[in-house]
């Protein structure tokens, strides 16, 4: 019988909550401390908690190591991507104000400032998280167990 | 005053870990202290209102580097080896950098004078106007992602280009490892 059930009982049950403060830290960084760089270290602190207590092989099936890889970059388009859109709709590059129906020149747009800014930070997240739990992926997969997986 | 009474218990409580760093042998002790220190950095930081940086200097600091450390510690000795002479020399370059520092700390302004200019540039105008440009209450969030978004877009390039760096330096090994085993059979 396995001695740690109250650790890996624990850890799932908190896992969930994790996530959803990262995504509180993430969608409430306009009001509060907080943003697309720290949710997404929550993030992968989640996957790293997951790891350390299952083990590696399992976190990798959640969470491919393929998918991961793919973030990093995905992070750095999607960020730059906000500023050629707003470039095509006839602003400066990521000048937000464009990006709401009721744009006005001369007006403030503080719907569409907010839309910038969160999906400006999605692609914060996405890159920060994808680069934490590559980096640890990497390390956790190198060392003593390695031949394992072959 | 009970500011003060803080920052001088937070300080000293650094002072004490950087020497427990420095004098332990243990590796597995250091990563420890090291989360320590971290997280009494974040609290620092608190004190000082800058909370997002609090924020991240827990998760990053405290969280994820404690974690790649005992990763890189797994794969190493887990015991600091004894110094072949005294570091006498280092210990001397220590020393006159610290004085150094202290020494140019004396001309400084108090903490959060008014009348300087670092509290006189851009600060106070971003202050006025990030509420009523922007609507955001946090004026971190807007300078960050709105005023200054293009360094942001930097700033992301940056954590990718050091990912794939570290990426390329630890995988590139695993791959000679696989041609080697086939070369074996």
């Amino acid at each position: 019988m396995r001695l740690d059930a109250i650790l890996r009982i624990v850890t799932k049950m908190l896992i969930p909550f994790m996530l959803i403060f990262a995504l509180y830290v993430h969608f409430h960084g306009d009001f509060s401390p907080g943003g697309g760089f720290q949710a997404g270290v929550v993030i992968a602190a989640a996957v790293v908690f997951h790891a350390l207590v299952f083990g590696l092989y399992p976190t990798q099936k959640i969470v491919p190591p393929r998918l991961v890889t793919l973030m990093m970059p995905a992070g750095v388009i999607i960020y730059a991507g906000v500023g050629f859109l707003t470039l095509y709709l006839g602003e400066n590059f990521l000048d937000y104000d464009v990006l709401s129906h009721n744009h006005h020149p001369e007006k403030p747009n503080y719907h569409a400032q907010e839309r910038g800014v969160l999906w400006v930070e999605v692609g914060v997240l996405t890159t920060v998280a994808g680069t934490m739990i590559s980096i640890f992926y990497a390390f956790a997969g190198r060392g003593k167990g390695e031949d394992k997986t072959k | 005053m009970s500011e003060a009474l803080i920052n001088t218990v937070l300080l000293s409580l650094l002072a004490c870990i950087t020497i427990g760093i420095v004098r332990t042998r243990n590796l597995f002790g250091v990563v420890v202290l090291s989360g320590i220190y971290s997280l009494l950095i974040a609290s620092v930081m608190m004190v000082l209102d800058a909370v997002d940086v609090a924020m991240t200097e827990a998760s990053v600091g405290a969280g994820m580097s404690t974690v790649l450390l005992l990763g890189t510690l797994y794969l190493t000795k887990g015991h600091e080896m004894k110094a072949f002479k005294p570091p006498l020399l280092p210990l001397f370059v220590a020393i006159g950098v610290g004085a150094m520092l202290v020494y140019g700390t004396i001309d400084l302004p108090p903490f959060g004078a008014a009348d300087q200019p670092v509290n006189q540039h851009v600060g106070p105008d971003y202050l006025a106007r990030s509420k009523p440009e922007t609507g955001i209450p946090n004026v971190v969030t807007s300078v960050l992602a709105s005023y200054r978004g293009f360094d942001t877009l930097g700033e992301t390039t940056v954590v990718f280009t050091a990912g794939i760096g570290i990426l390329m330096l630890l995988r590139r090994r695993r791959k000679k490892d696989d041609t080697l085993r086939e070369g074996e059979k």
